[in-house]
């Protein structure tokens, strides 16, 4: 059985209908990630889920009962904000028992439960800190640590990573996988980071304009995109998609359609070996080590990126020929759709 | 590392107004002091005097014609409680304005703040019209309740303020953690807003301390304030300059020294929400 469920939910700013009838599925102890570019809706849904925004239409249920006009504090769900919202005038161990007193759990109970928790998130030795004494990344593990001590039906994450460096940012997400691996709750997690979305869900939510655009595992979002919105927001570099009268040679693409390649699906070969394939010349190359990008122009003016994984002999301004891998080429209708191949 | 400011004649100038501007606002309180300790006809000598035998008879006069206690009383209760009064009714005000905005909420604090620009004599008829309808005239309560909704929009703006400098996330985090609205605001708001609260307190104390408008309006033997008291030592008996200095100074003095102690948070107060 479904364990949260939202129903046609709906929210509107004024005139403005920013949540526009969302139909969504979650399974107990699923990770489920909410991605999509800044105004898609995606943190407003999961205010909504919270409770801190009122919902304006449908239903939302959660372990079969209706919690759609519920206050917050009677959801028992526990939230991870992008800003930690620590509470400044408490220390750590204060911050992270404060449910739980609330909840007039034995203080006994509370001792126990908190230095677990504390234990798991290595901060045993900042408890009688306050906040301000600690760094973002401690703070971060204080956020989450408010939240695990609860034990919650649902875990809930406000982009919780976009204030930490890069190499922060890549641990602690890490360690929130560890994390749920071991506790198996359910999650929802925003992020308008796809890499996030894709390392961490088992499910990913794609939003835009306050729909979904599609809903699947990782690599079926990454394999098979509803459209080419989601291709295009699913992987990084992003997918390459050009007309379809710039490769007439491929087959399946529909009339003022468009064909999808990933990166990876481009292969580039000097002009002097060039066995058919699109005539282009090089625009940049950008060797990162692990893998080389390099940017061409075909002679009709279709911009491509491909991604290969040796160090590449080529340089700006070399004539190239571009083969595409015609199995692997994603087709799209002229209004974005994906259209199987023929 | 510190330096001493070097002397520059742009510095001598602004050195010498700030005296200047000083000595101009101190004059009348520092002349009413000298006054008190004076005889009537010290007081009232030309030219004035500047040394003279201090004595304290005006202060035994004072207190042996009319209650000073009484009055005292009257001031103290007076604004103690249009005080608590008040922030018990700004402080939830300002919350659902700080952080439930609607669409209309920024009209509402303007309209507030409006209030206090209309000139307090347009309102006497209907209060005091009301206040003697009610029978609140010439009773604390009635006092009370004039000096709190007086007050009010200025603790209204000074909480909302500073509640604007607390970021609605921790109070959304209380609520997740399953806190009621009462625990949120005290377990929450309350310890994050205490200065702003105790400074917009103060404020409000010195002003109903001070208010004579309508202390002199609406009360006279019984609930008078220390404004009234003063107040009659001047018109009706003429002007007795150095007793109406003693009198002025024992109501002033406790909230002088009262302000004194407290200046910082009053300032602070004042500025709260200015910088971030």
């Amino acid at each position: 059985m479904a364990y949260l469920q939202l129903q046609g939910i709906e929210k509107f700013f004024g005139e403005h209908r920013a949540i526009k009838g969302i139909d969504l599925t979650i399974e107990q102890g699923e990770f489920v990630v909410f991605v999509g570019p800044s105004g898609c809706g995606k943190s407003t849904l999961l205010r909504l889920i919270a409770g801190l925004e009122r919902i304006d239409g449908g239903k939302l249920l959660l372990d079969g009962r209706d919690i759609t006009h519920l206050p917050s504090s009677q959801r028992d769900l526990a939230m991870v904000f992008q800003s930690y919202a620590l509470y400044p005038h408490m220390s750590v161990y204060e911050n992270m028992s404060f449910a739980l007193k609330l909840a007039g759990v034995d203080p006994k109970v509370i001792r126990e439960k908190v230095e677990r928790a504390a234990k798991i998130l290595n901060l045993t030795s900042y408890l009688e800190r306050t906040p301000k004494a600690l760094s973002g990344g401690q703070r971060q593990r204080v956020a989450i640590g408010r939240a695990i001590v609860r034990a919650p039906k649902v875990f809930l994450f406000d982009e919780p990573l976009s204030n930490l460096d890069a190499a922060l940012r890549g641990q602690t997400r890490v360690e929130i996988a560890k994390l749920h691996r071991d506790l198996g709750a359910t999650t929802i997690y925003v992020t308008h980071d796809q890499v996030e979305a894709m390392t961490l869900a088992d499910r990913i939510v794609v939003l835009r304009d306050g729909v979904i655009e599609q809903v699947g595992s990782p690599l079926e979002l990454y394999d098979k995109p509803a459209n080419q919105f989601v291709a295009q927001f699913i992987g990084s570099p992003q997918m390459n998609v050009i007309e379809g009268k710039h490769v007439p040679g491929v087959p399946g693409v529909p009339a003022g359609g468009f064909l999808g390649l990933r990166p990876e699906d481009v292969t580039l070969q000097p002009a002097a070996q060039a066995t058919g394939g699109l005539p282009g010349t090089v625009e940049l190359v950008e060797s990162l080590g692990a893998e080389t990008l390099i940017y061409v122009t075909t002679d009709s003016g279709a911009q491509l990126v491909s991604r290969q994984a040796t160090r590449s002999s080529l340089h700006n301004g070399d004539r190239v020929g571009i083969v595409i891998e015609a199995a692997n080429a994603h087709r799209f209708d002229a209004q974005g759709r994906a259209a199987r191949a023929v | 590392m510190s330096r001493a400011p070097t002397f520059t004649p742009a510095l001598a100038v602004r050195t010498v107004a700030a005296w200047l501007v000083t000595l101009i606002l101190f004059f009348p309180l520092g002349w009413l002091v000298l006054t008190a300790f004076k005889t009537e006809l010290q007081a009232i000598s030309v030219p004035p005097l500047l040394f003279f035998e201090p004595t304290l008879e005006n202060f035994r006069e004072v207190q042996e014609r009319s209650d000073y206690l009484l009055y005292a009383r009257n001031s103290f209760v007076t604004s103690v409680a249009s005080t608590l009064l008040g922030l018990a009714l700004a402080a939830p005000a300002a919350y659902s304005m700080a952080f439930f905005k609607g669409p209309h909420t920024k009209d509402v604090l303007m309209w507030m703040l409006s209030t206090k620009m209309m000139p307090a004599v347009g309102a006497l008829m209907p209060i005091y019209v009301l206040a003697q309808k009610s029978a609140l005239l010439d009773t604390q309560l009635g006092l009370v309740i004039v000096f709190t909704l007086s007050n009010l929009p200025i603790m209204v703006w000074m909480l909302y303020s500073g509640y604007k400098d607390i970021p609605p996330e921790i109070l959304e985090a209380a609520r997740m953690d399953g806190a009621t609205l009462w625990q949120e605001f005290r377990q929450v708001l309350l310890p994050l807003s205490l200065g702003g609260l105790a400074s917009t307190g103060l404020l409000c104390l010195v002003l109903s301390w001070n208010e004579a408008f309508w202390s002199l309006t609406l009360s006279a033997a019984k609930a008078g304030t220390l404004a009234a008291l003063i107040a009659s030592y001047s018109s009706p008996e003429g002007l007795f300059w150095a007793k109406l200095s003693a009198a002025s100074l024992m109501a002033i003095a406790p909230i002088v020294v009262f302000g004194w102690f407290s200046q910082k948070q009053l300032v602070q107060g004042l500025t709260f929400g200015a910088v971030k």
